[in-house]
């Protein structure tokens, strides 16, 4: 288990540097993590898509999938790409705080 | 336990070789067309450059005519079972029955619609709103005297043999 520091606060992370625990993610870390995957400014759409992978995540249990997202929470895969360019899945739930999505579609 | 004190940038946004794959689609039935689907969906999710290209009866998935019943039987599949009877063999020949097609399809199209698959016309979409580019083999669109207008609106073009020798350099090409 590894720790890593953001925002002057202990979280942590898997090897692949996804947070770990869930509850360690507050809002104002977002934008710190977004940084990290070439997102220098979070819109609305962002928040939106945050916000549902949040609550989709309290929920369900795992990781909202980009189908899911589009479907559940109304935002279309073609934002999404343009959102969370080239890999909207890992860069979401990395953003979220969360685990990377488990499922295939 | 160890702590790092630099923010940790994700592993996979580690620069590696640009990756490119291409899928060659070349049936028809139901069961044939999820795999490259599914398969391509993924990878340009993944930031992979993705084309799809169609040919012989793969055509089928992207005709309009045809696209929206594409259908699975059990003939020729030894692999059908009862739902969760792993044990237990269907006998294929059964397939020959009337009916049996429709009712495998119709299955079938439950059990991957509840794994939130969309069907195969909206699935075209949502690879193309992600960005994989779909081709059609302009030897199967002669042979079977199609036009650009008779195929889904998301194909790029039609291309012949060379071009997608091309289009394929230096790709990863998985033939289903």
């Amino acid at each position: 288990m590894t720790t890593t520091l953001i925002a002057g606060r202990e979280v942590h992370v898997d090897e692949e540097g996804f947070m770990t625990v869930s509850s360690e993610w507050t809002e104002d870390l977002a934008p710190l993590l977004a940084k990290q995957v070439g997102i220098d400014e979070l819109t609305p759409d962002h928040w939106v898509v945050i916000r549902f992978l949040r609550s989709d995540f309290a929920a369900e249990g795992e990781t909202a999938t980009l189908r899911r997202i589009s479907t559940s929470a109304g935002v279309p895969t073609k934002r999404l790409f343009e959102l969370f360019p080239q890999k909207p899945g890992k860069k979401m739930a990395y953003v979220a705080g969360l685990p990377k999505p488990k499922g295939c579609i | 336990m160890t702590t790092q004190t630099a923010p940790k940038v994700p592993s996979f946004m580690e620069k590696k070789a640009d990756r490119k794959i291409c899928f060659i689609c070349s049936k028809g039935n139901l069961d044939m067309a999820y795999p490259a689907l599914i398969m391509a969906n993924g990878a340009v999710g993944e930031g992979i450059e993705t084309h799809i290209f169609f040919t012989f009866w793969g055509m089928d998935m992207i005709n309009k005519k045809t696209m929206h019943d594409l259908k699975f039987t059990l003939l020729g599949n030894t692999a059908m079972h009862p739902p969760r009877r792993f044990g237990i063999s269907m006998a294929q020949g059964l397939g020959g029955i009337p009916g049996m097609t429709r009712m495998a399809t119709w299955m079938l199209k439950k059990q991957i619609g509840a794994q939130g698959v969309p069907p195969v016309p909206e699935f075209l979409d949502l690879l193309v709103e992600s960005g994989a580019k779909l081709w059609a083999c302009k030897m199967s669109v002669d042979m079977m005297e199609l036009e650009k207008g008779d195929m889904h609106d998301g194909v790029e073009d039609i291309i012949n043999v060379a071009q997608f020798m091309e289009l394929s350099e230096g790709a990863q090409v998985i033939f289903v």
